[in-house]
């Protein structure tokens, strides 16, 4: 609207006017609210390829920034899923993690039987499998050397045993841990056994290492942040005298900013972006000798690749840290600069 | 337009820059700063487009106060204010045309609108064909009447010029005087700073002289 009026008035009245117009500075470039939005859309999409057109024109130095960040965003990543395929892996672990159940000698069978069905009726249970001291007996003596050193013993050694196979909705480590207790206290029980204490040690050696890849992730997105801060930081410099430039001629803050703020997002993510094709390759490449080795355990486990999810957030933590790192650059070193 | 009351700059380390300034230049008028190297021509400008802050007095420009002014209000001021340097200060890897839609650029001007005016500018410095070229392919001469393009694209009501013709020789430089005329014509508020005694006599127009930081002389226009 106001700028319908001004070209009519400029057209009646030619130039003699056009001092005391244009007195009226920044304020007539505003054109109504719907004007407002798309002239900072506008001016938004300016600076977004003005700093990519930044980085195509020199390819050389910006890919091999882009490539650092890559490799480090690709590492924490690609850490990240070798643990997410290994649990995947050891997943299938948790139903080997029984109890057994040694009774107490002097236990009736129907004792045995009563107290059987009342852990079957548990809902943590999924299955009790019994063990009675003859079939034990037996087992033994095929398996072992030491059957004729059984026959000199007067009575079987062996107690009944019960193999209690937890739920699938409770194998947890924790879950089978607090079952483990309850089954203990139970009358007619002498000992409870898990049988893969062994898991407990892999479950909490497995977070050990997701811990140290959350701090190796912490630390590499520090120095992504580093790297695209001073990268932002040799841009600006180079364009000192662009920057007192557009200063001197009315430019703000956001103006000079913005290009710097959009060629670190750009850094960031075009990194992210390397990470995940360097991920995917080495996932691609790995794939047929893992098949091959899994085959041999009779299993048709194959490797897993990035989620949609952690590919966006691979991408989305990149456009982040490049906002970030730009952003601090940004505002430590575009104040020093004024015209002189 | 422009008012000065008492106003004196200090440099870091005691020097005065200026001291004891009281100045007034109305809209509309054409005048020429002159004085020795270092008499306070360029601090004056400089003043005046806040690229340094007075020390005392009070400075006001286009009606506003300068000397309240914050610094991030200092951007809305420069655009009304169109200022053409010795050394032309042109960004060398942009185009003409890119170098005179800069302060349209900032301003969020639209890209028909920045079209029209950075031609018309062109236009009117007589360089309308070369705004594919970049500087660098230009004589000092063009290179300054790009500057000037860019000073005015974005119609300011006030022009400031520091030594604008201090590198060209007298004919250039009067064709350049003579741009400025035009835009005083056309009622923009012309301040030009030039120790070019010789031509800006000859024009007749208002004279301040500086001597080590004071105002030592205000020669009115020339009737005629």
């Amino acid at each position: 609207m106001a700028f319908r009026s001004k070209k009519s008035t400029e057209t009646q009245s030619k130039e003699r006017t056009l001092a005391d117009k244009r007195g009226r500075g920044a304020s007539a470039t505003v054109v109504g609210i719907k004007g407002a939005i798309r002239a900072y859309l506008l001016i938004h999409l300016q600076a977004v390829i003005f700093s990519l057109g930044q980085i195509r024109r020199s390819p050389a130095s910006s890919l091999m920034t882009i490539a650092v960040i890559g490799i480090a965003l690709a590492l924490p990543s690609g850490l990240h899923l070798v643990l997410k395929n290994i649990q995947d892996v050891s997943a299938g672990w948790d139903s080997a993690s029984q109890v057994s159940l040694f009774l107490k000698k002097d236990l009736s069978d129907s004792a045995v039987k009563k107290l059987a069905n009342r852990l079957r009726e548990m809902r943590e249970i999924e299955e009790v499998v019994e063990i009675n001291p003859q079939r034990a007996l037996q087992e033994f003596r095929q398996i072992s050397d030491f059957g004729d050193a059984l026959n000199t013993l007067q009575e079987n050694p062996f107690p009944t045993v019960l193999i209690v196979e937890p739920a699938s909705s409770h194998s947890a480590p924790a879950a089978v841990e607090a079952l483990l207790l309850r089954l203990k206290i139970m009358s007619g029980v002498e000992l409870a056994q898990l049988d893969m204490e062994w898991l407990q040690r892999w479950y909490a050696l497995m977070e050990i290492i997701k811990r140290a890849v959350l701090v190796l992730a912490v630390l590499l997105s520090l120095a992504v942040l580093l790297i695209i801060g001073n990268t932002i930081r040799l841009a600006i410099q180079s364009r000192r005298e662009e920057i007192e430039v557009q200063k001197l001629i009315g430019a703000t803050d956001a103006f000079i900013r913005r290009p710097f703020i959009y060629s670190g997002i750009w850094h960031g993510l075009i990194g992210a972006f390397i990470a995940f094709v360097l991920i995917n390759t080495a996932v691609w490449m790995l794939d047929d000798s893992v098949k091959q080795l899994s085959q041999l355990y009779g299993s048709d486990f194959s490797l897993h690749s990035m989620s949609l999810a952690i590919s966006v957030l691979l991408l989305l933590m990149g456009i982040l840290l490049g906002y970030l790192g730009a952003r601090l650059s940004v505002g430590h070193h575009l104040r020093d600069i004024e015209p002189r | 337009m422009i008012q000065f009351n008492n106003v004196g700059k200090r440099y870091p380390g005691g020097r005065e820059g200026l001291s004891g300034i009281e100045l007034h230049i109305k809209a509309g008028e054409m005048v020429f700063l002159t004085g020795h190297s270092g008499a306070g021509k360029s601090t004056l400008l400089k003043l005046t487009t806040l690229i340094e802050r007075s020390s005392y007095g009070q400075v006001i420009v286009n009606g506003k106060n300068l000397t309240s002014m914050k610094r991030r209000q200092i951007p809305y001021l420069r655009r009304d204010v169109g200022v053409i340097f010795q050394n032309h200060k042109l960004l060398y890897d942009r185009t003409v045309f890119d170098n005179v839609a800069l302060p349209l650029v900032i301003a969020g001007h639209n890209h028909l609108e920045i079209q029209r005016r950075v031609r018309a500018a062109l236009d009117k410095v007589g360089l309308l064909e070369m705004e594919r070229r970049y500087p660098v392919m230009l004589s000092g001469g063009e290179q300054q009447r790009v500057g000037i393009a860019r000073a005015v694209v974005n119609k300011p009501p006030l022009l400031l010029a520091d030594e604008p013709t201090g590198n060209l020789d007298p004919q250039l430089s009067e064709e350049i005087m003579q741009l400025f005329e035009q835009f005083s014509q056309f009622g923009v508020t012309v301040l030009i700073a030039s120790h070019d005694l010789d031509l800006i006599s000859r024009l007749g127009y208002r004279i301040l002289t500086l001597d080590h930081g004071r105002l030592v002389g205000d020669v009115p226009q020339a009737s005629n």
